[in-house]
């Protein structure tokens, strides 16, 4: 088994990235966001455990566990911050958050 | 040694109650407040008083050095406190009457919000005073000095909310800061000369450094009376004193009439030796008292601000103080200033108690009738005003003005010129006090009152009215009786005064027509302003331009303004675009528009944001396969 | 073509249609069910490129954990029916081409590293979950502590952050009068 190139394994990062980067920009919705975000650091990971199969080495896995922990805490943080804007401003959209400037 | 010892108990009190009421001031109860800042002072009028006993029964001069202040190369002033019967007197006026004004404050001020911080300044100011005039050498003087100037700043511009109070209190500062700085002209010429700023070494080696009449000695004591006329408002550094009637009432009496505005009558007595030797100093003090005490003394007849008037008053009655002291009578205007110190401070302390009753009425053509509402008031102030007005034989004004007039025309340095303006200047204060009186206390009530001042309000007034009496007796003409116990127990710091030979026998005369002048001036006061009603409205039609200039102060205000506030203040402006600024302002200019352009990014939308990364990578990547 | 790279294609091509139909998507719902989809054809990806362990881990944390807390997040929002409405009007066809133009630059670039980079060689031998604990309790000690206390800072966070008072306002979210 296992005699798949890894430069197919990078594209489908790439691609994955690709996609979670254009949600990102194009959406409005908050929630949105925080999804796509999770799809760019789902594909990060993809990119470490090719790596690390390719070297046949633990570390891309321990690379991956590592993102997913801070995803975990990412997601909570975020979550919680997204229901206090709900609160506060009744909706959802990024842009109506937009107080802080300079 | 004896209780003297213990003299820098004297400035510490007030000190230590001023740095407790700022330090704590803030957390403390209206009583609490009250306690420590006239109690602090009541201490060290009872620890003068102390001395003061121990003093009389062994009249010397005390050196208490407290610590070693500065010391470099030549220069090293101690803080060393020197006591003799002229410091004596001055302390005791201060702590004295000081305690009683500050217990005019507990109530006077009793509805303020500054509470806490009147008193500390209050304190701060005694204690400064106090170093003052008990200063062994220049430096401390000085510092004294120029702590009195400070509380004085702080106090006139006590109300500070409404600008014109902090403009009369720069005011203050700034025009007593050019005669400071004269002083201190002085001063440095005086270490130059002697290498030491010990008033005793001074004092005793200037006859031998300085023959008499040398020019160094003239500049030197000129500009040390630069430093009085403008600490004791004479010509022509007067015209802040009238405006600094801005502040409370009790400041005006403690500080603008008893006591900080007599510093500069304290220094040319202090330095009597000084200006001993330069008869053109001496003359030019003289001068200056009796030009003052005139244009004062006219300014106040027509002032309508009750405080005003005292305001003036107190100027002209300093010009008599200066007058004495140019002719030689230091005694006399130490004496004058004595018995000043209680009816000045009575009659401001007098016009407080009016003022608050009647709403902070001002205007004395707006009181009246007040004889029979404010019973208390009316007698004390009368007295206060009798002794102002120096009615002959019972009150204390009588007999110190007589003897300065007297050393005006029998002094070796007095002369007939000088008299005269003592003259009219006596006959001028009789009219102005008396249109007081009668304005404020007599006719028609035009405002009624609407609170009566408490125990604390008339107890000092009471106190200050008979000692306004009863001072006068410790210095009568000799002539009359044997009981010169003020010369006499300055005899030994000051010089007696010299007089003509002969002219004794004209004591009489003279006394008795400066009775008959003040008698006079009293009497056309009641003939103006009571017996023809109306007339002294016609006077003020008949000469309006002179009204107004008298009004005015004879328009040393215009004429500061015009020579000295509008050429400074044309060059501030013309120098506001030049070049040099031109480059920082351009710096500041960058500075901002980079700002501006940078924070138009930070527009909020997190999009955006996102945005700027990707393109951040882009760029990164780009040039990473590019390169 | 062996088994194992035909189904990296599959699970791949599965991996990425699901992540295309969550981006455009307008029910939140529907956009997560498409995200586990997409996570569970990664973790096959992850199987077969021999890394089984990180595999359990993408179908239990990312698509059990991570999707459930978000979903917990939308029910308590309490959306209605003009959420959806709402963005449909926002993902209107003009947004897509400025994002698309600078994502497909990005991907040309990628692509272009990739194929040009001499990026070679296969996965030969699956490396199991004895060696990843090994390694996680050996060298990387001081980064597991590291990610205990991110995780702690995280739930600290996420209480203080969503603590729901009645009056006071979050300082950093304060309604200023404008």
């Amino acid at each position: 088994m296992n005699a798949i190139p890894i430069e197919y394994g990078l594209i489908l990062a790439g691609i994955l990235f690709m996609l979670g980067m254009v949600s990102v920009l194009i959406r409005r919705n908050i929630i949105f966001m925080l999804i796509s975000v999770e799809i760019m650091l789902n594909a990060a990971g993809l990119a470490f455990i090719v790596a690390g199969s390719k070297w046949t080495q633990a570390d891309g896995q321990i690379m991956f566990i590592f993102i997913l922990t801070m995803a975990a805490a990412e997601v909570s943080v975020g979550l919680a911050l997204i229901l206090q804007i709900y609160h506060q401003l009744k909706t959802l959209d990024t842009d109506a958050a937009n107080r802080m400037k300079g | 040694m004896n209780a003297v010892q213990y003299l820098w108990l004297v400035p510490l009190l007030p000190l230590l109650g001023a740095v407790l009421l700022i330090v704590a001031g803030r957390n403390m109860s209206k009583p609490i407040i009250a306690s420590i800042g006239a109690g602090s002072v009541g201490l060290s009028a009872l620890t003068v008083i102390v001395i003061g006993v121990a003093f009389l029964s062994n009249p010397d001069v005390y050196e208490i050095s407290v610590w070693q202040w500065i010391a470099v190369g030549n220069l090293t002033p101690s803080i060393e406190l020197h006591l003799d019967a002229l410091s004596l007197m001055f302390i005791f006026v201060i702590t004295f009457v000081g305690f009683l004004i500050h217990l005019y404050s507990v109530e006077f001020m009793g509805e303020d919000s500054g509470y806490a911080r009147f008193f500390a300044c209050l304190n701060l100011f005694v204690c400064s005073m106090l170093l003052l005039v008990l200063a062994g050498n220049l430096v401390l003087l000085y510092l004294g000095w120029e702590g009195v100037g400070l509380c004085s700043y702080l106090l006139i511009g006590f109300w500070y909310e409404d600008p014109k109070n902090g403009y009369a209190a720069r005011k203050a500062f700034i025009i007593t800061r050019v005669g400071d700085t004269a002083m201190l002209i002085g001063l440095f010429l005086l270490f130059a000369t002697f290498n030491s700023l010990d008033i005793e070494t001074i004092l005793s080696a200037a006859p031998s450094r300085w023959e008499q009449g040398s020019s160094i000695a003239t500049v030197a004591a000129l500009l040390l009376l630069g430093g009085a006329a403008g600490k004791s408002a004479q010509l022509p550094l007067q015209n802040w004193l009238p405006d600094a009637m801005a502040g409370p009432t009790p400041v005006s009496a403690l500080i603008h009439a008893a006591t900080m505005v007599t510093a500069g009558v304290y220094l040319i007595a202090r330095m009597n030796v000084l200006f001993e030797l330069s008869p053109v100093a001496m003359t030019t003090v003289g001068v200056v008292g009796a030009v003052t005490l005139l244009i004062a003394g006219f300014s106040a007849m027509t002032q309508t601000d009750l405080k005003r008037v005292l305001a003036y008053s107190t100027i002209s009655q300093i010009g008599y103080m200066f007058l004495a002291l140019g002719v030689g009578a230091w005694s006399a205007a130490i004496f004058h200033f004595f018995t000043h110190a209680f009816f000045k401070a009575l009659l401001f302390l007098g016009a407080g108690a009016i003022i608050e009753a009647l709403h902070h009425e001002h205007n004395i053509f707006r009181m009246g009738g007040l004889r029979k509402q404010l019973p208390i008031v009316f007698i004390t102030f009368l007295a206060g005003a009798a002794s102002l007005a120096a009615l002959p034989l019972v009150t204390s004004g009588f007999y110190s003005k007589d003897m300065i007039l007297w050393y005006a025309w029998a002094g070796e340095k007095g002369s007939g010129l000088l008299f005269i303006a003592g003259l009219v200047g006596a006959l001028v204060t009789a009219l102005y006090t008396t249109r007081l009186v009668i304005v404020t206390f007599f006719g028609y009530a035009n405002t009624r009152v609407s609170k009566r001042p408490g125990w604390r309000m008339t107890m000092p007034l009471g106190v200050l009215a008979a000692l306004s009496v009863v001072v006068g007796f410790l210095e009568v003409p000799h002539n009359f009786w044997h009981a010169q116990l003020i010369s006499g127990f300055l005899g030994g710091v000051l010089p007696a005064a010299v007089i003509d030979s002969g002219i004794e026998a004209y004591e009489w005369a003279l006394q008795l027509l400066a009775a008959v002048v003040t008698l006079g001036g009293i009497f056309i006061g009641y003939f103006v302003y009571m017996a023809t009603p109306g007339l002294h409205e016609l006077v003020k039609k008949k000469f309006p331009t002179l009204h107004q200039l008298m009004y005015d102060g004879w328009g040393f205000d215009a004429l500061y303004t015009l020579l000295f506030v509008k050429p400074v203040t044309w060059l501030a402006r013309a120098s506001r675009g030049d070049v040099i600024d031109g480059i920082y302002t351009g710096i500041a200019w960058v500075a901002i528009a980079a700002n501006r352009a940078i924070a138009t990014t930070q527009n909020g939308v997190m999009r955006w944001y996102v945005l700027g990364i990707v393109v951040g990578a882009l760029l990164i990547i780009t040039l990473g396969i590019l390169v | 073509m062996n088994t194992d790279l035909l189904i990296f294609f599959t699970s791949g091509a599965v991996a990425i249609v699901a992540t295309i139909l969550v981006i455009t998507q307008y029910n939140m719902i529907h956009a997560l069910l498409y995200l586990i989809v997409s996570f569970l054809a990664l973790a096959v990806v992850f199987y077969v490129l021999g890394a089984p362990f990180a595999a359990a881990l993408e179908v239990i944390v990312y698509a059990g954990a991570i999707v459930v807390l978000i979903i917990f997040v939308i029910m308590m929002l309490n959306l209605k029916k003009d959420a959806e409405e709402q963005e449909k009007s926002w993902l209107t066809p003009s947004v897509w081409i400025g994002p698309g133009i600078l994502c497909a630059i990005l991907m040309a670039e990628i692509l272009y590293v990739l194929l040009a980079g001499g990026f070679e060689g296969n996965a030969t031998q699956a490396v199991g979950a004895r060696e990843v604990g090994r390694s996680l309790y050996g060298p990387y000690l001081i980064a597991v502590e590291l990610s205990g206390l991110l995780l702690m800072a995280g739930t600290i966070g996420a209480y203080h952050l969503g603590r729901q008072r009645r009056k006071v306002i979050h300082r950093f979210l304060e309604m200023t009068d404008e």
